[in-house]
């Protein structure tokens, strides 16, 4: 019983993070490392898989009481997957859960800044470019979630 | 001698079914109407006289036993969080259970669902909402607004187990009927219907079978063991399923068309394909769905309701028919039965409409999607396509000249490739109105029920013409 209460305990004191693969998207490799990533530090990870809306990433946040959304995007159509995902979740009263956005997030090769100025318009709290591995981005999550 | 009675409690007939499981033979069948509006003896006794006379002889049981569907079978709320989520995932433990799923409710509720809830009925509440170490607050907030405004009707809570402490605190507080069994959802797309589905069933046996008025039958027989939905799923998985070294006949539909509802049951994984991404709410092996506005008498409006305007002209016009009025007829004589041939063809006509909209609801999508990567099958819900055998049951469907056209309607008669309909299936009838019995069969000799329903679920006799449309 002690053991049994001591796990809730720790179970439930862990941060969660819903991560996942938006839109038409069916890259499912750096999904995979970011939930092996993530689960190692200490976080309870939901991952909801590739091909999924953004419907389906606020559902999961709000049963799971998540803490922060990590959208993955590979294949070039980002933008248009992401948009409106912040409005989405201030009509679903999970107004202050952080959103991270990474991947190939726009099409071609655009200057990053102007994509991330786009990025931080659109209510995203962090937006990495392409070929940033999770462990930078860890640092980041360490600083807005705590260790 | 093995002999054992059967008895189903419908909302209109009380059905009984006598079996001898050492020679896995049913003695006869015999029914009339259930009265459980005065005593529900009087049906039953009425039931047995005709089931004696037609074999011939007073027989001893060594049990009897019976499920039931009787003053509005099982009603049951189905409260979660998300829609597509929790609140899903309790519906479908509901659904599964047996029970008629009348009200469904998402996030906080508010007071005039809370009265609702006391309002219509509601035999039992299935709390849920979060998953395992996620939102707690909505199902405490529920709970607290339920026990406030003094419901004391049956709750089981089936949420996030960390809730589960303040959920009891709280039951205690307002001195609730309250039941905690494991989440519904423990993660996300994950069910778990065991434990909520076993205490749905426990409840009913202990509390609500009493306060319907069945009760009063365990005098004269053994128990009232399962709700009738439940005892046709578990038939159903039995006949697919197999026993032992008795083989099943492999992945199952069930129709069962009735003057209420219809339900569809089918018994087979959610694919078998290894090149499609499934989305949603994971899928039971064996699942229930009930339509409650598709119906051959209460609920014979709900399909016409369902035709646009045009539609309704066009058969009214073609078949020489007024369909509007014909089911505002049998709705409200429910106990009509056909007398000449419109009767029977209005008749063929629903029972087609309701086959073919309920399998609309209960079968999965496939979509195709265009990624970079090349074409991706997106698929939700349920591949029924490679089950094998569609079943026919309920009255309308046993008595009908054109059963196969029934059936039919399963399939995917419109070449609509997105939905996962059977695609090939053979069409078997429960010729004898077995399931139910064997259901309940099925928990004292499964074998027995088994053998009984493979020799007696068969395939449509004789040629059958198309119907002249």
């Amino acid at each position: 019983m002690c053991y049994k209460n001591a796990y809730k305990i720790w179970r439930d004191s862990l941060k969660t993070i819903v991560i996942g693969v938006i839109g038409a998207d069916v890259h499912a490799v750096g999904n995979k490392i970011i939930e092996y990533t993530l689960t190692k530090s200490g976080y309870n990870v939901v991952n909801i898989g590739v091909l999924s809306s953004q419907e389906d990433f606020i559902n999961a946040a709000i049963e799971t009481n998540a803490d922060m959304i990590m959208v993955s995007s590979l294949y070039g159509h980002g933008e248009i997957d992401c948009r409106g995902m912040r409005d989405k979740c201030i009509e679903s009263g999970i107004e202050d859960i952080l959103l991270y956005v990474g991947g190939n997030i726009v099409v071609g090769k655009q200057d990053f800044s102007e994509v991330k100025e786009r990025f931080l318009e659109m209510g995203f709290n962090r937006i990495y470019p392409p070929g940033t591995s999770i462990d930078q981005a860890l640092k980041d999550i360490k600083q807005d979630l705590g260790e | 001698m093995a002999n054992y009675l059967l008895i189903d409690f419908g909302s209109t007939f009380t059905k009984l079914c006598a079996v001898n499981t050492e020679e896995c033979e049913i003695l006869g069948t015999a029914s009339d109407f259930t009265t459980v509006e005065t005593d529900i003896n009087d049906g039953y006794d009425k039931a047995l006289e005709k089931l004696y006379k037609k074999i011939d002889r007073n027989i001893k049981f060594e049990q009897v036993i019976a499920c039931s569907s009787a003053a509005g079978g099982l009603k049951m709320a189905a409260i979660g969080l998300v829609k597509e989520l929790t609140v899903e995932a309790a519906k479908r433990v509901c659904l599964g259970a047996g029970a008629k799923v009348d009200l469904v409710f998402s996030h906080h509720l508010n007071q005039s669902e809370v009265h609702q809830i006391i309002d219509k009925k509601i035999d039992i509440i299935l709390l849920a909402g979060g998953s395992d170490g996620g939102n707690s607050e909505s199902v405490i907030y529920n709970a607290e607004i339920l026990g406030k405004l003094g419901v004391k009707i049956p709750i089981v809570f089936a949420g996030n187990k960390s809730a589960q402490d303040q959920i009891n605190e709280i039951f205690g507080k307002y001195e609730m009927n309250g039941y905690i069994c494991d989440n519904v959802m423990p993660n996300i797309n994950v069910l778990n219907v065991n434990s909520a589905r076993e205490k749905i069933r426990e409840i009913f046996l202990k509390q609500i079978i009493e306060a319907k008025g069945i009760k009063k039958i365990e005098n004269f027989i053994n128990q009232v063991i399962l709700p009738t939905p439940s005892a046709v799923l578990e038939a159903a998985k039995l006949l697919a399923e197999g026993y032992l070294d008795e083989e099943g006949l492999g992945e199952v539909v069930v129709v069962d068309i009735g003057g209420a509802t219809t339900d569809m049951y089918s018994i087979c994984s959610s694919t078998k394909r290894s090149d499609v991404i499934i989305q949603g709410l994971e899928e039971p092996f064996a699942k229930r769905t009930v339509e409650g506005d598709l119906g051959m008498r209460y609920s014979a409006p709900g399909i016409v309701k369902s035709l646009s305007e045009r539609e309704i002209n066009f058969i009214n016009k073609e078949k020489g028919v007024d369909i509007v009025s014909e089911v505002t007829k049998r709705y409200d004589n429910v106990k009509l039965l056909p007398e000449n041939s419109q009767d029977e063809f209005i008749d063929q006509f629903l029972a087609e409409m309701c086959a073919y909209r309920s399998m609309h609801r209960h079968c999965g999508r496939i979509n195709e999607v265009l990624t970079p990567m090349g074409k991706v099958f997106n698929q939700v819900g349920k591949d029924l396509s490679d089950v094998g055998f569609v079943i026919g049951t309920g009255g309308v469907i046993i008595n009908s000249k054109y059963q196969k056209e029934i059936l039919k309607q399963t399939t995917n008669i419109l070449h609509n490739p997105s939905e996962l309909r059977p695609s090939d299936p053979k069409f078997l009838i429960d010729y004898d109105y077995i399931m139910a019995a064997m259901g309940l069969l099925s928990k004292i000799n499964p074998m027995a029920a088994l053998k009984i329903m493979k020799k007696h679920i068969r395939p449509i006799r004789g040629v059958q013409h198309e119907t002249s449309k």
